[in-house]
This record gives C-alpha cells, structure tokens and sequence, in this order.
C-alpha cells in the first residue's frame, strides 16, 4: 500500500496521483502502440473493434455511470454518427472536418433528447430511449435520399492529407487508439471539474443535488449531450471500420451489447469501458474457438479415456456450439452471472485483488457489500 | 353514400383489428404491470415468456397431442411453474438493488430464454390448430375473424378474474399491500417472499395465457418475444402501476398502430407505437393514469 502524503488540495483532482501512474501507464502506451507488430491482421481488426467499443463504453459511462441516466438508445448515436460520416464523405467533404462535425450532430440530437429526459427518471427515462432508438432506426430505413434506406451505404476508405488509411491498416488502428486516448483525457477533465462533480451529485441524490444550488435541467442535458457526441465520434470510426452500413445494424441489441461493456467493465470508473469492450468483442472469436475446435477437442479427450459413445457426444456437442442464437444466451447467461456475483464488473474485481494485497490479513468481503434496500423509494420521488 | 358508408366500414374494421391487436399488447403489459406494482421489477423477458408460452403450447398441443383446451391450460399452469422458479433463482438474489441490475438481468434472461427455445424447437414458423383458426363473426357488414374475437373475450374474461382476485381475495389484497410498501407488508405478517413467488407465476401465467391466445394470428416463433417491446409503451401509457390502465394502454397502441398502418404512408405503423410514448410522457411523464408521487425530504 502506497500512502499518499497530501499536501495540496489539488491532489485530489490531479490525473496522476503519483508518480507511479507514469510507470504503469507508459507501459500500457508503450503496448498498445507496439501491439499492431506483434498480433495477426484478425486479431487486429478485433483490437480496433475494442477500441471504437471503448469509446462508445466512455460515453455511455459519462451519461449512465456518472450521470446516473440509464440510456438504452445509444446505437442510435452510433447511428447517427455513422450516416453522417457517410453523407458527407459521399459529398467529398475530407475526414478532418466531418470527423467532428460527426460529434457535434450527434451532441445536438443528444441535447434535444435529454430534454425529454429531464421529466424522466429511471425506468421511464430507459423506456424512452428505447423509443428513441426504435425511432431512429425507422428513419434511417426510411429516409432513403439521405441514407440509402434498407440498401445501406458503402464508405470509402478514410483519406487523410492524400494518405489512403485502410479499414484493416496500422494507420487506423492508430488514428482510433489516439481518439480513444484524447476522448478519455477529455473524460477524465470533464469528470474532475465541477461539471463532473455536478454529475456524479445528480446520479446519487437529484434532490440533495438541487439543494446544493446544482441546475438539473443544464447538467442533465450537458450530460446527454457530451455522451451522445462521444458516441457520435465512434459512429464515425464504426463506419469507416465496417465500410458499409445499413440501419438494422443500429438495433436495439447493439445498445445492450453497449450496456454490457459497460456493466462487464465496471460502472465505477472509466477502465471498466475498455476491459468490458475487450471481454465482449472477444466473444466473437471465443465462440468461434468453441464452434471449431471445442468438440473435435472434448471428443478426443472422451475417446481418450474410452468413453463408449465419444464419436456421438463429439456430435452433439458441435450441434449445440453451432446452434443459432448461441451468442445471444451467452450474452444473457453472462449478464445475469455478473450482476448477481460481480456488481462492480472486472474493474472491481481487479480493486478486490489489489485491496486483497495491499491489507494482507485484514481484508473484509463486508468492504464491497452493496446495499440493499426495501423501501420504495424510486417509485415516489 | 356508399362510399363514405364503406369508408366507415373501414374504419370500424381498422378499430376491431386494432383492439384485438390492443387486447395482446394489453395482456404483456399486464404482466409488466403485475410484476412491477408487487415487487417493483420491470420485467424485461416478459415478451420472451410469452413467446415461451406458445412453445410449451405447442409443445402440448401440437407435439404431445393434447386436446387445445386441456393443453392450453397445461402450458399456462408450466409458465406459472416456470415464473415462479424465474423469481426464485434470479430475481430473489437481487431484490433491493438498483433497478438498472434488476432491468438488466431481464434483459439477459430474455435472450437466454429467446436462444434456448431456438435450440429447442428451431428457429422455423411453427402453429397449433386451434378451434378459433378459420371461421368468422359477423355483425351486419362487419365481419370479424374468430382467432380476433377470442383474443378480445379471453382478455376482458382475464382481465375480470384479476381484477375479482386483486380486490375480493386475502391474498390479492396482500399484493397490494406488498407493492405499496415491501418493509410494511412484511412488518404485518404478510409473507413478502411467497407473495413474490406467486406474483411471477401470475404473470408468467398470464404470458403464457398470451402466448397461446395469439398462436392462431401470429405465427409461434422466437422473435414473437419482441412485441413485448411494442408492450412498453402500453404499460407507460397506462402509468406502469395500474392495471386498468395496462389494458387501455394495450388499446390504445394496438388502435393507434392500426390505424396509422391504414391511412399513413408506410413505415409509421412500426413508430407509431414509440412516437405515441414519446409524446405522452413529455406531457404527463407518469403516464395516463400513473401517480405521481414526490419524494418528500
């Protein structure tokens, strides 16, 4: 246990508490920018799919984590973000500028949703934004002079200064790794400035936090709005990593499979985006392991230990790991296992196994014990 | 004449279409409702149950051979069975906790419930012979398909039996104390738990009941569970907290869906439910019919 000795107010709010951070952040730096040399072009184009998901999983986290507004709309966002990009590069506008004209669209539409929002709380806030979505996505389909409708859009390869960046290259990788970096950079600023406290006071009492002079209406639809452009900014980089796209890929699962990075990750803190974007783009892969190799695998073990039926067994097990909808149960099963074992997902984990350490012999499940209440309290507020 | 009498015909069609519709979003909602009013939960599977109530009917009717009557109800008492054992393996665990974990989890069984009845029975259209399935009523001109009508009774005679549960039985009135206030009810020797159980089982129940009622118009199918989401906006119009107003919530949606299918270009019938929502809570955020309720500090 490292004991900070504090001298300065301002150590509360600083980015890095203490030189430590340098080390343990350089590195990860350091391996994010070597990874593109050292894994094969599959696992790249995962990485890059982590890295969108992490900044989508950061956006979601401002609204949902320290806002305290559940949204299950975001793939509408994402939507947007994404059909801007398309339109204005059907129009020959260069990426440099409809990048961030991308976010801002998509902060404007977040700021004309949370205004709604601002009448709702919990699960009607949660219901509306699924109405949100739904809505979006009929439109998308709909608008056919704007989107291409059903038949989708085709995006170009992104042209930055004459240089052509694949969807697939190093040079993407690394122009989603430093948006990743700059957006958590402008999180972390965000969250440790007054609008931030704002946020997190809003998400743990809005009474107490109106008492305390706080203008809900402002910071509510601040907070939709900062989260919708962060994830307008993903949309942007989703489309270019896709190359094509068509409105049922904004589809109500999309902004579960969002919740889930977030969930997975851990609500508390901004890590739990990017350990939840990997855990659930690494699904994909997994499953496909278990559909290829899991059964010729656990068959051969049957066989070897001389189970009588082995060939049968190796047969039912790839009929259930080729099952359709398998993903979706896991998705499921995962996310009932985790809320009900692991609320504060795999950062908090990691806090459990690092305060295991730092306390040795005296560490207390009690310490993470959620509460439980029994008082009705979200009905009447 | 004829022509504006024609044009009315229409329409009442249209309306008669629309409530039968209405009658089935209105029965999901109710389940939302029962499940919310009791233990505060919203019950994101609760579309997936019914779509499970019309697998277990066709499991009964249509692969066991059962009469459609006694399978029937054996596919409502096996959801009542299977709801109750929901509460008891998940829900109870994370009673007390945030409504999002409790949402969330839902979320979760529903597409566990969706990929496992896909492995199950697969994923192709699949149906039950019914009595309702050809056949029609008519009124003067207006005529009316059976499978329609017996949607509308079912749910008005479903609808009775609750309300008499929830008003004339202990039990029900137990219910109403325990959605009022958990700590009280179990302060005055209600059984908090056992109401829970059985609160899911009706529910459930009442899916399956759904989920059989609508074999003859929709196909059985995984994805039938998405009309739980058409089911939303009822429920929040009708005040997420009132049975009644589930119903005329479900009324509501399935009219309005109908008629803007009819008369508006193509593509608003499949918003119109949302749209609806949208406007209705930015007017009154706690529905038709909710209470609202502050907080008092």
């Amino acid at each position: 246990m490292r004991p900070i000795f504090q001298t300065d107010y301002d150590q509360d709010i600083r980015l890095l508490r203490h030189p430590g951070y340098w080390w343990s952040y350089g590195t990860l730096l350091l391996l994010a920018l070597l990874t593109p040399f050292a894994v094969g072009a599959y696992l790249q184009s995962q990485i890059i799919f982590v890295l969108i998901y992490s900044i989508v999983g950061i956006g979601l986290l401002i609204l949902a984590g320290f806002t305290g507004q559940i949204s299950l709309g975001h793939a509408a966002f994402l939507a947007i973000g994404a059909y801007t990009a398309g339109y204005m590069q059907a129009r020959g506008v260069p990426f440099l500028i409809y990048l961030p004209l991308a976010a801002l669209l998509t902060g404007a539409v977040g700021a004309i949703v949370g205004f709604p929002a601002l009448r709702l709380s919990g699960i009607y806030l949660v219901i509306a934004t699924i109405a949100f979505g739904f809505i979006v996505e009929e439109v998308a389909a709909r608008w056919e002079s704007v989107t291409n409708g059903n038949d989708g859009m085709r995006i170009k390869q992104i042209d930055l200064f004459g240089v052509t960046l694949s969807r697939d290259g190093y040079g993407f990788y690394y122009l989603c790794l430093g948006l990743l970096i700059l957006v958590v950079l402008i999180a972390l600023n965000i969250l440790r400035s007054p609008t931030g406290r704002a946020f997190v006071a809003i998400r743990d009492s809005e009474t107490a936090a109106r008492s305390m002079g706080i203008n809900l209406a402002v910071y509510k639809v601040a907070a939709f709005s900062i989260s919708a452009a962060v994830t307008g900014l993903a949309g942007c980089l989703y489309a270019h990593k896709l190359s094509f796209i068509s409105p049922e890929m904004f589809t109500l699962l999309l902004s579960v499979e969002f919740i889930i990075v977030i969930l997975i990750g851990g609500v508390g803190s901004l890590h739990g985006a990017v350990l939840g974007s990997i855990f659930v783009v690494m699904v994909d892969p997994f499953l496909s392991y278990l559909k290829d190799d899991m059964p010729r695998i656990l068959g051969g073990l049957a066989q070897a230990v001389g189970a009588p039926n082995a060939a049968a067994l190796q047969e039912t097990l790839s009929a259930i790991a080729s099952a359709a909808g398998l993903k979706g149960a896991i998705y499921g099963v995962i996310i009932v296992i985790f809320i009900i074992f692991e609320p504060y997902g795999l950062y908090g984990r990691w806090l459990k196994i690092r305060l295991y350490f730092e306390l040795f012999p005296l560490y207390k499940k009690a310490t993470f014990r959620r509460q439980k209440t029994y008082v009705k309290s979200e009905r009447n507020r | 004449m004829g022509n504006v009498g024609s044009g009315v015909l229409d329409f009442l069609q249209q309306v008669v279409g629309g409530i039968a519709l209405g009658c089935v979003y209105g029965l999901i909602a109710l389940g939302f409702v029962l499940v919310y009013k009791a233990t505060e939960v919203v019950n994101f599977a609760q579309g997936d149950l019914m779509m499970l109530g019309g697998f277990f009917g066709y499991a009964f009717i249509g692969q066991l051979g059962f009469n459609y009557w006694i399978g029937s109800a054996l596919a409502v008492l096996a959801m009542a069975a299977f709801g109750s054992l929901v509460e008891r393996i998940i829900v109870r665990p994370i009673l007390g906790y945030p409504q999002f974990s409790v949402v969330m989890v839902t979320i979760g069984l529903g597409f566990a419930l969706r990929a496992i009845a896909g492995m199950i029975w697969g994923t192709d259209d699949l149906r039950i012979d019914t009595p309702f399935s050809s056949g029609v009523v008519r009124f003067g001109s207006l005529v009316i398909a059976d499978d329609k009508l017996s949607v509308i009774v079912a749910t008005a005679l479903l609808c009775g039996v609750l309300w008499l549960y929830f008003n004339k039985t202990r039990m029900g009135v137990a219910m109403q104390a325990t959605s009022q206030n958990m700590l009280g009810a179990y302060y005055m020797g209600i059984p908090v738990k056992r109401v829970f159980s059985l609160i899911w089982a009706i529910s459930a129940g009442v899916a399956g009941f759904a989920g059989v009622l609508l074999a003859p118009i929709a196909f059985i199918h995984t994805n039938v569970g998405f009309l739980g989401l058409k089911a939303f906006p009822a429920a929040v119009l009708g005040g997420f907290g009132s049975i009644p107003g589930a119903l005329m919530g479900g009324l509501v949606i399935g009219v309005a869906e109908t008629l803007s299918g009819f008369y508006l270009p193509e593509g608003f019938k499949d918003v119109a439910a949302y749209v609806l929502l949208l406007v209705v809570l930015m007017v009154r955020p706690a529905g038709l019919f909710g209470l609202n309720l502050r907080k008092k500090v």
